[in-house]
């Protein structure tokens, strides 16, 4: 059997299996459509946000993003995952005692205020916008290149298939079937993973294997992996960082942006105790944690198995002939994502830091530049060419790749849907529309979403990369804090949450384009994106942990300004702080 | 104030005292040990990279899932030492 066939059969397989838990688990009323009717098990709550939080981004990129920065770049592992804690002590239980079906529904009532709702709707549609283009590329990029189809293509047959089964199943469908898509990709990121594990460390559990002994070597694998990138001008792998105010900030805007993150947020909406919530949680991030911990040693071991091909004899050695070169090269060269330009004319790849302080040595060398590129996002998908494995692997990587973008971009879509048809219909322009009426009107904007979001997969605007940080930086600057005050403060009223929300929002859009350019136009950026230029050292990428900080300043100094919320607010925050008299998610 | 009310205070206390704990550990984990005391602790070694290392990479994430659950057990037996769970 070919490749093409076996990919085929994995990805149809894996298919067919969403859309008939799809068809089983479809929704009947709003309630079952925006949280699930509210009975879903802690543990596969815990399983479906895995995957509704587990993106492309973290599937395909995250390894890739740790191999080349090394130690640096540990901000994204603790960053996804640290937010969790946050969710847990400080958000999930308690919006799950409120009973609702949105993130809005609760900032509109706990701030009193159609203004304040209308705010967090808008922020939610800019997050979860920008954020679900980035899946719907992903999934048309893994599309092209393992089923052979060109890449619009590609992402038409993902948006086909998302709306089959979120339109159809709602929030009941698109759990049950998140369910079977983080086992789909757990198993397709673990296997490899393994394997390489074995080959290079005789460990079979990544995680540990990554701080064992290299077996060639006999080294400690990360020492074996420092000394092979000093010698080719790399930076050291654990080499530490010196602008350490920026690593703090960046790791706390990508935790407080994932405690913030609406498609994440409602998850905890379907279960069906403030007990369970809290449980919840902690399986979430278990679930999560079993990538995670596998991550970083693919990012080590990928990294030295790929220098180890280049300089088969050793990096002071001469690096191999490009005639030379293995399948998996030339495989991934036809996709663009690895290039090759022999600058010097001798026939062999050198690889290596084209920094001033490595030119010396270079020179010496014969060298004339430094003459491979290699595309991160490949580490994981060529994983299992690189490790010589069997063909199947590749089939499960493609499935996997697809589960997960398909599995974030159905988190996403719900999460918009929700929030047009509950909160913007019926919240204020036609608060007297029947159920009925509610779940087409939902399904309607459902579809509306998913058209949008193929659009804008298929004409990416030029900033696809920059937006999913102003997503981060939007959840981290204006929903996380508005959340918090709302359930830990009496005295924040509504004035002052949408003072926050508002300086908060507008103070982390406006350093993010000044170094990005204004509204990410090209060429108008106020400032080169460069170190030396950012305020205090702080990228803009870490500028939304500030952006909370002026979020809090503002609406604490403007409450204490104007009068306390009424009686019945603050009794609604009471409420919403002890379990008892949850019950399920109620009908209004 | 009612019984009840008194009650209440005393669990959101209680709540708010075990959060601020765990934030504590959770803050030395990942913004202490991991980045800003790494240089402190270099001279402490684990597979082949110091102890900093070990902490981003892996010690941190460790860390939170023992906490999440640590809490969700604690205010699940909080919830019923107070007669609030449902």
């Amino acid at each position: 059997m070919d490749q093409f066939t076996i990919n085929l059969l994995f990805v149809g397989g894996s298919f067919a299996l969403y859309f008939g838990i799809a068809f089983w688990a479809r929704a009947g009323s709003t309630k079952e459509f925006y949280v699930a009717g509210g009975g879903v098990h802690p543990v596969l709550n815990g399983m479906a946000t895995a995957a509704d939080w587990m993106s492309a981004a973290s599937f395909i990129s995250m390894a890739g993003l740790i191999a080349a920065g090394g130690y640096a770049n540990s901000t994204y592992l603790m960053g996804w995952t640290g937010g969790y804690v946050l969710l847990a002590m400080l958000l999930a239980p308690y919006l799950r005692k409120f009973g609702k079906f949105t993130v809005p529904d609760f900032i509109g009532d706990r701030f009193y205020s159609g203004t304040a709702r209308l705010v967090a709707v808008a922020c939610l549609i800019i997050a979860s916008v920008t954020y679900v283009i980035g899946q719907m590329t992903g999934a048309g990029v893994a599309f092209s290149r393992f089923l052979e189809v060109d890449n619009n293509t590609g992402l038409l047959i993902a948006a086909v298939v998302v709306f089959f089964y979120a339109v159809l199943g709602g929030m009941k469908g698109i759990t049950y079937t998140q369910v079977a898509q983080y086992v789909v990709l757990i198993i397709a990121y673990t296997i490899p993973a393994v394997f390489i594990s074995l080959q290079l460390t005789d460990t079979f559990i990544p995680a540990v294997g990554l701080f064992s002994n290299h077996t060639e070597s006999g080294m400690p694998l990360l020492q074996k992996l420092d000394e092979v990138v000093r010698e080719l001008g790399f930076r050291d792998y654990t080499a530490d960082v010196d602008n350490k105010l920026n690593m703090v900030l960046f790791t706390l805007s990508l935790m407080i942006g994932t405690a913030g993150l609406p498609h994440v947020i409602i998850r905890f909406f379907t279960v069906p105790k403030v007990a369970d919530a809290r449980w919840s949680a902690g399986w979430a991030l278990v679930f999560i944690a079993l990538l995670y911990l596998t991550a970083p040693a693919v990012a080590s071991m990928a990294r030295l198995n790929l220098l180890t091909t280049i300089y088969p004899s050793g990096p002071t050695a001469a690096p191999i002939e490009y005639a030379e070169r293995p399948d998996w090269v030339q495989t991934w060269e036809t996709t663009g994502l690895i290039k090759f330009d022999d600058k010097n004319g001798d026939g062999r790849v050198q690889f290596y830091n084209d920094v001033p302080a490595f030119k010396d040595e270079a020179t010496a060398r014969g060298w004339a530049g430094n003459e491979l590129t290699v595309n991160g996002d490949i580490l994981v998908l060529a994983n299992p060419e690189i490790a010589n494995l069997p063909g199947w692997v590749v089939g499960l990587i493609a499935a996997g790749g697809l589960a997960a973008a398909l599995s974030t971009a159905a988190g996403l879509l719900l999460a918009i849907s929700s929030a047009i048809s509950h909160d913007l219909i019926k919240g204020s322009i036609n608060p007297n529309i029947s159920d009925k009426g509610e779940l087409r009107v939902a399904r309607i904007s459902m579809f509306v979403a998913i058209a949008l979001a193929t659009y804008l997969g298929m004409n990416p605007p030029g900033f696809a990369a920059q937006v999913v940080a102003l997503a981060f930086g939007i959840a981290a600057a204006s929903i996380f804090p508005a959340l918090m005050m709302g359930i830990f403060s009496k005295r924040v009223n509504s004035t002052g949450a949408i003072a926050g929300m508002l300086a908060g929002l507008i103070s982390t859009l406006v350093y993010i384009f000044l170094f990005l350019g204004w509204f990410f136009i090209p060429g108008t950026a106020s400032f080169a994106n460069t170190p030396d230029n950012w305020w205090f050292g702080v990228s803009p990428l870490s500028f939304g942990a500030i952006g909370a900080v002026i979020n809090f300043v503002v609406a604490f100094t403007v409450s204490s300004m104007t009068a306390p919320p009424p009686k019945e607010i603050q009794d609604l925050v009471e409420s919403v702080r002890y379990p008892q008299g949850a019950g399920g998610a109620v009908d209004h | 104030m009612s019984d009840h009310n008194i009650n209440a205070e005393k669990y959101w206390q209680a709540n708010l005292r075990l959060i601020l704990g765990s934030l504590v550990v959770w803050a030395l984990a990942s913004y202490g040990c991991a980045i800003l005391l790494r240089p402190m602790l270099s001279g402490i070694m684990i597979g082949g990279a110091d102890l900093g290392f070990w902490f981003a990479q892996q010690g941190s994430i460790l860390v939170f899932i023992a906490l999440t659950f640590f809490y969700a057990w604690r205010m699940n037996k909080l919830d019923e030492e107070f007669g609030l769970q449902e």
